[in-house]
């Protein structure tokens, strides 16, 4: 199992681009998400990798040997390249067995057995081998295409929002199955999504992209705690955004002084903090107070809103077992440093390291 | 490329129509149009054309609505029942009447069989639009306090306005096609006139100039269609499947709606299968000519197969570029396409003739202008399959197929042609049928000597030999049979059991 190399991909359709130098390395065996909204270019991205889209510029490697660009192009059918697209997209006038054995040599495509171990390896009964596609239920789909994706053994392999289609309690399990299948072939995958928490919880790193960039490319950790920029950092949860003036590493807003990272310059910045960091107790002189206007309840948690005195609104999401109520007064407390963004309007400044 | 050709073999006898117009001038054209003699015709055929289309709409919508809202017992089967006259051809259902009640030679008789023929034609997508209507629509306009008759009025109606219009359309071509029905009925329209026209004078311009009247006449219809239909699309917003809608309870009114469709059915399929089955028994002496049976159904199957699949193998790159090339052009090739067919086949048959003639001498009065006349008529029904089978293949399989190591030769064989296979078939066997019972081009254009079902059973029954033409008419009901099953099938899909 080889590893992917992207260097410098440009693309546009027509006058629009697309996909602006797009840097990206994948490890050997790993799973990378590609995370970002609809319109980003990461589907465009997966098509150039795949070999179904002929990039403008830039090149795209596998293993070390440029497959892309470079004056040289490998056509989709000799590149290795496992692709498992949105809902399946199975063969429909072929069986199971049919769709998994499609890329296997003529020889082989004959053998249950291969089936049946193929079936296994994606949690699939081979009793499933001889029906048709549209007799499975929408996770088993996206399983048998993944089984058919590595039937031949790619050394890389695609998944374009595989889950996106699959009710929430079918994407959970059907998450499993398909990492649970990548890491026992130890396939190097590459996994478009616009979930983040699909992206956080399944992938080995993250790139971020967003107008045809690669915004950040990070474990799943770091992006979450040390996003680069307050965008990135709203995309991959809820955050508290709030306008701060820092002075020897502490900041100074609405919920009171914060801890900082060490180098912030002194000065306004605006400050990150994610829901979770954020504690009630009840009122007490010197504590920062504020009003419950709603709670959200989902059982394991739940989600406060709080109206600050400062007439500024924030959340909070503490666990669910002991909630104040709509209405009462609470004093709010921080857990944890914040990340500041230096610059009263620091949208798109740099992140400082947080402790 | 190649569909820029078929393109051009579609329009070929509009071309025809026109150039010859351009060709006598607008003073000859005056002279031969503007005449007493064509003033009858158009007053018989617009009156026939309306009188069937409103006659249609009124069945047609009616027994749609029996069958698909109401709680008429035995709905399947009433379904299939009510789709079935179209596999027994007018001309054959018209023999019928004429031989046994002479005196239908007016224009209640033509009106009569032409509307059972053709109500058909406005019920399959009426009721097809009554399964797709959301029947939360309907619960919706109930809450806001509207009745019955508001409900319908305000809410089916305006959704099922496409489904009436296109069914409307259809009837009406047809209408303006049809040539054996009227002439067997002695109803004196344009197709009549412009083959009596064509036997007196071969293909004088009067013949021609018909044929422009009456082309024009349906390239109208197009058109009015077309502005009628306006923009907006009925298409369910929102994800899911829709509801079964809770049929209408009839109660006592449940015996007058079977006794209504009964009738309905009994008068459009029961009276020609008998008559015919009539015919057959009464005079078996030796009127039934088995050598011959055979042999002209043998001539018809042949034709039948091989215009099927040259008009298939025609559709393909037409029906493959709507889909796939989706351009201006692409579509422009593929509504013209549809523009020559809604010419009348008498019209289709008079070109044919008229430029093998002049053109190429040595074609005349052989099989490829026959088939090329079916390819012109029939285009369209193989287009439209190819299209949705197309359609239904899209690119990613492709893609897939090629990420899997497929080389484009390999994906041909193993993932495009199997994926288009069944469309294209659906699309031959429509063909296949409406070539077994073709009869106006077939009369025109068959070569010397080569008779098929629909020529045979029409000279017997010119000749007023009735019992003589009762095998070929029985042939070709048995023949037509399967495209009711094809035409029903989709559609019954829908009810509930």
């Amino acid at each position: 199992m080889s590893s992917l190399t992207v260097q410098h991909l440009t693309k546009s359709f027509g006058s629009t681009p697309v996909l602006a130098g797009i840097d990206l390395t994948v490890p050997s065996r790993s799973l990378t998400a590609l995370l970002g909204p609809s319109g980003c270019g990461k589907t465009t991205l997966l098509r150039l990798i795949a070999g179904f889209e002929e990039p403008d510029a830039g090149t795209v490697s596998l293993g070390g040997a440029v497959v892309s660009g470079g004056g040289r192009t490998v056509p989709a059918r000799r590149r290795g390249i496992g692709f498992v697209p949105q809902e399946g997209g199975l063969f429909p006038h072929l069986t199971v067995a049919g769709n998994v054995s499609f890329g296997l040599p003529r020889q082989e495509r004959r053998d249950r057995e291969r089936v049946r171990e193929l079936l296994a390896l994606v949690g699939l009964d081979a009793a499933l081998a001889d029906r048709h596609p549209h007799q499975l239920s929408g996770g088993q789909q996206q399983r048998v295409a993944l089984a058919r994706a590595l039937a031949p053994r790619p050394s890389l392999v695609l998944l374009d929002e595989p889950f996106s289609s699959l009710d929430a309690a079918l994407r959970e399990e059907t998450r499993r199955e398909v990492v649970e299948a990548l890491r026992a072939t130890g396939a190097t995958a590459v996994l478009v999504t616009h979930d983040q928490a699909e992206a956080l919880s399944m992938a080995d790193q993250v790139a971020v992209l967003r107008g045809g960039r690669l915004v950040q490319l990070a474990d799943p950790q770091t992006l979450y705690r040390r996003p680069r920029d307050l965008d990135t950092a709203a995309f991959v949860g809820d955050a508290v955004v709030l306008d701060a003036d820092v002075r020897g590493g502490q900041a100074h807003c609405a919920l009171g002084t914060v801890p900082v990272a060490e180098g912030c310059p002194d000065g306004p910045a605006r400050v990150l903090l994610r829901p979770e960091q954020l504690r009630l107790g009840p009122p007490s002189a010197g504590a920062v107070l504020a009003v419950v206007h709603s709670v959200d309840f989902y059982g394991h948690d739940a989600r406060v809103v709080l109206d600050l005195a400062a007439g500024l609104r924030v959340a909070a999401r503490l666990d669910g077992a002991d909630l104040p109520a709509g209405g009462q007064q609470v004093a709010v407390s921080v857990a944890g440093p914040a990340l500041a963004f230096p610059g009263a309007d620091a949208a798109l400044g740099e992140a400082v390291r947080s402790p | 490329m190649l569909a820029t050709l078929v393109a051009a073999l579609a329009l070929l006898p509009l071309g025809y129509i026109v150039g010859y117009t351009l060709d006598i001038g607008w003073s000859g054209a005056r002279e031969l149009v503007f005449r007493a003699r064509v003033a009858d015709l158009l007053w018989n055929t617009v009156r026939l054309a309306v009188g069937t289309v409103v006659c249609s709409v009124v069945l047609g919508v009616g027994a749609a609505w029996l069958v698909e809202r109401s709680s008429v017992p035995a709905r399947r089967l009433w379904h299939v029942l009510l789709v079935a006259p179209l596999a027994v051809p007018a001309f054959v259902n018209s023999y019928v009447w004429i031989s046994l009640l002479p005196w239908l030679d007016t224009y209640a008789g033509a009106l009569l069989v032409v509307t059972l023929s053709y109500f058909p034609f406005v019920y399959l997508p009426v009721a097809a639009a009554f399964r797709g209507l959301d029947p939360a629509l309907e619960e919706t306009a109930r809450g806001l306090g509207l009745g019955h008759g508001a409900v319908f009025r305000r809410v089916q109606l305006p959704q099922l306005r496409v489904a009436v219009l296109g069914g409307s359309l259809l009837v009406a071509l047809h209408v303006l096609a049809e040539f054996g029905a009227l002439q067997m009925l002695r109803f004196p329209t344009f197709t009549t006139a412009i083959y009596d026209q064509y036997r007196s004078t071969f293909n004088g311009p009067g013949a021609t100039m018909l044929a422009g009247v009456l082309v024009l006449l349906s390239l109208l219809l197009l058109v009015g269609e077309l502005g009628m239909r306006g923009r907006a699309g009925f298409a369910r917003t929102g994800a899911g499947a829709a509801r079964r809608s809770r049929p209408v309870a009839l109660r006592g009114l449940t015996v007058p709606a079977l006794l209504a469709l009964t009738a309905l059915v009994g008068l459009a399929l029961v009276v020609p299968l008998a008559g015919v089955t009539w015919w057959l028994v009464r005079d078996t002496g030796g009127a039934l000519d088995l050598a011959n049976l055979a042999s002209t159904t043998g001539t018809t199957l042949a034709l039948a197969a091989v215009a099927a699949l040259g008009t298939t193998a025609l559709a393909l790159p037409t029906g493959w570029l709507a889909v796939r090339a989706r351009t201006r052009v692409s579509t422009m090739l593929e509504r013209s396409t549809y523009l020559g067919s809604s010419v009348p086949g008498i019209v289709v048959a008079l070109a044919l003739v008229t430029i093998s003639i002049r053109a190429t001498p040595w074609l005349y009065q052989t099989t490829p202008v026959l088939l090329a006349a079916y390819a012109i008529l029939f285009l369209p029904r193989a287009i439209v399959n190819v299209r949705s089978a197309a359609e239904q293949t899209p690119r990613l399989y492709d893609d897939v197929a090629a990420s899997l190591g497929s080389s484009g030769l390999d994906r041909l064989r193993r993932v495009t042609v199997p994926l288009l296979a069944p469309g294209l078939g659906a699309g031959a066997a429509l063909v296949f049928l409406a070539v077994v019972t073709e009869l106006t081009a077939t009369l025109l254009l068959a070569p010397t000597g080569t008779a098929t079902l629909a020529t045979a059973f029409w000279s017997a029954s010119s000749a007023l030999e009735y019992s003589a033409a009762a095998p070929y008419a029985l042939v070709m009901v048995l023949l037509s049979a399967p495209v009711t099953v094809l035409l029903s099938r989709d559609a019954r899909r829908g009810l509930t059991p």
